[in-house]
């Protein structure tokens, strides 16, 4: 259901809303000063009763996470969080940056306190200079008013953040890599187990949080967890709160808005995006361009009453509420939550080519079935819509894709992997036709307006 | 000629290393610091970096050629980057590309004869709500026109 919230977007249209007097103005560092007086196990109680499902693309609920650190022992934890941003179709965290860092800040110091660590670092991309820039005024105003620094809020446990930047590699953007980029080595994923709460950055235990989940740790404790979790429509399936939503590609009005968790993708794409550009709708990728898309005409099928899905037997996946167990039962994932709609006007051959494009250029090399199959997925696929390629190829395609599933060492196999698959079954036929008739099937194109005439600015 | 840091980068420097627990995490940031000043890693950067951290040439060497944004040969005074994934292509990427290819003069990766340009493709930016969209330096320009690539680029090369 359509609930459009101001939470974590409260101060999105204030003046200089990024600056600490504003902030405070609003409410802001009370519950960091609470934390700080709180006990870490009742900062976990909070953030697990919130059902909060972690906003960087795998879902895992914090508060859990939050749990599996260590005791506090002389080992010091590090928690770091994840601003990078680069799954393509990708841009919610960098507004909290840009309008609201010290939400980000403070979020940071119930983090630290809520996991047992002294310091987080904010890995961010390093192409977003603005956020940067004002995650840092943020940092440097809150160190100057005591509320960083050896003894915040006069709490003798002294908490320090700081800003981390990449280089220019999406893989940085998986946690282990991350933590490898942070300590300052080549962005490569590392096996788990060790798991970063046992051997995280630099080998001690750390907590890695997506830039949203952390941000949102401060209305969790303001309103209380549990309160915080009944804003959505799947509370009953442990999928809580509030969290951003955004839509690009083929709609009227791209963006992103706050709303209740349970939006569905037609709410989204029709209600907010303004309705789609140029045509009907093909397909929309939910979640980030490593989630499978979703044709208008698949239905939900749950026949079983006992099915989690049965309620929504029967109906379009656009009307199913948005979320990490709903949209995995129809064969897809939330991911981060920014959608990407195609047209009909543009063709599914040529969108996964510059996706597997994409996802070839950014494989870090380690793993052969990643590195050698994104490889040969492209070339495929140039053979494709260079009007080379024999029908046979179609199946090596899936057989290529198949072969990376399960046999890297992080996600990004299968993130390359089922995405491709997610086209190759759902558009068969417009592959078919389009390698039978060397594209003349297709429309041949992926714009659909000429770029001088579409949004004047 | 050895590179070294001019002294106001050498007291960032100095609040660089003051975040970390060991001098090996301050590579990425330093090369940027290096880069920023010399325009690119050249060899003298990489034993700059290594020496400063006490850390292998080679360690510093696999850093700098793992990540996009480090440039191992010298380049023009400005950086365009077209975004060019799916959120863009989808609204015109490709039309961006080509304008500042003509306008430019040149190819992706390659720089303009004066010195003063280099044209690069750049993947997803962050940027898709507001797309086509293009970097120059450290700035973004989004819901870009033809129009606006003409004036953006006329105004890096006057
Ligand atoms: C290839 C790849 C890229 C990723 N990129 C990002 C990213 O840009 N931002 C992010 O928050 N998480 C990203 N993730 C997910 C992280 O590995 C991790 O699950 C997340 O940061 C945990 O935070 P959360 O639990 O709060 O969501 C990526 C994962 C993979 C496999
Ligand atoms: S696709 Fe260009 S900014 Fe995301």
């Amino acid at each position: 259901m359509l609930k459009q919230t101001k939470i974590l977007t409260k101060r999105y249209d204030l003046d200089e809303s990024w600056t600490l007097q504003t902030y405070e103005k609003t409410g802001g560092y009370k519950q960091a000063r609470r934390a700080m007086r709180m006990t870490r196990e009742d900062i976990v109680a909070e953030m697990k009763a919130a059902n909060l499902r972690g906003r960087g693309g795998a879902g895992f609920p914090m508060g859990v996470k939050w749990s599996f650190m260590p005791p506090k022992g002389d080992k010091p934890h590090y928690l770091a969080i994840n601003a990078d941003e680069g799954e393509p179709g990708t841009f919610k965290d960098r507004t909290i940056m840009e309008k609201d860092p010290h939400s980000v800040v403070e979020g940071c110091i119930i983090g630290c306190r809520g996991i047992g660590a002294n310091a987080a670092y904010i890995y961010v991309r390093d192409e977003l200079h603005l956020s940067k820039a004002r995650l840092w005024d943020a940092i440097h105003e809150a160190r100057k008013k005591g509320y960083l620094g050896a003894k915040p809020f006069g709490v003798d446990y002294p908490v320090d953040v700081f800003v981390h930047t990449g280089a220019g590699a999406y893989i940085c953007g998986e946690e282990t890599s991350l933590l490898n980029s942070l300590e300052g080595r080549r962005g490569e994923p590392r096996l788990k187990p060790p798991f970063p709460a046992q051997y995280g950055a630099f080998g001690m235990p750390t907590t890695v949080n997506n830039l949203e989940s952390i941000a949102a740790a401060v209305p969790i404790l303001e309103m209380g967890g549990d309160n915080f979790s009944q804003l959505s429509d799947l509370h009953h399936m442990r999928d809580g709160g509030s969290r951003l939503f955004g839509v690009s590609g083929h709609v009227n009005n791209p963006g992103t808005w706050e709303c209740a968790v349970g939006l569905t993708l037609r709410e989204l794409i029709y209600d907010l995006g303004g309705g789609v550009k140029g045509g009907e709708l093909l397909g929309v990728i939910p979640g980030g361009s490593s989630t499978p898309i979703l044709r208008p005409d698949e239905k939900v099928h749950a026949p079983n009453e006992d099915d989690p899905m049965h309620k929504w037997h029967g109906q379009s996946v656009l009307d199913v509420p948005m979320g990490v167990d709903t949209l995995r039962n129809c064969g897809t994932m939330l991911g981060t939550c920014c959608a990407t709609v195609l047209s009909d006007q543009a063709c599914p051959v040529l969108a996964m080519h510059n996706l597997m494009r994409f996802y070839r250029h950014e494989s870090c090399g380690q793993c052969t079935p990643c590195r050698e199959g994104s490889g040969w997925i492209e070339r495929i696929l140039d053979r494709i819509v260079a009007g080379e390629a024999e029908i046979e190829e179609l199946d090596r395609l899936h057989e290529i894709a198949g072969n990376i599933m399960g046999n890297t060492i992080c996600a990004f196999g299968e993130g390359t992997a089922m995405p491709a698959l997610g086209f190759l079954k759902k558009f068969r036929k417009e592959f078919e036709d389009f390698v039978r008739t060397k594209g003349k099937s297709s429309t041949g194109r992926l714009t659909i307006a000429a770029s001088s005439d579409h949004r004047a600015a | 000629m050895a590179f070294s840091l001019t002294p106001e980068r050498q007291e960032t420097l100095q609040d660089i290393l003051s975040r970390y627990p060991n001098k090996m995490a301050a590579t990425i940031p330093l090369l940027h610091l290096c880069q920023e000043q010399n325009g690119w890693v050249s060899d003298e950067v990489v034993d700059y970096v290594a020496t400063t951290l006490e850390l292998p040439t080679a360690h510093v060497f696999g850093v700098v050629t793992f990540y996009t944004l480090f440039f191992t040969h010298p380049m023009g005074k400005h950086h365009v980057w077209v975004c060019r994934t799916l959120s863009c292509a989808l609204n015109g990427a490709d039309e961006i590309l080509e304008r500042c290819k003509d306008k430019l003069g040149i190819d992706i990766g390659e720089t303009t004869e004066d010195g003063q340009v280099s044209l690069h493709t750049a993947e997803c930016l962050a940027s898709c709500g507001t797309a086509p969209m293009m970097q120059i330096d450290k700035e973004y320009h989004e819901n870009l026109t033809l129009d606006q690539v003409d004036v953006l680029l006329d105004r890096l090369r006057s």
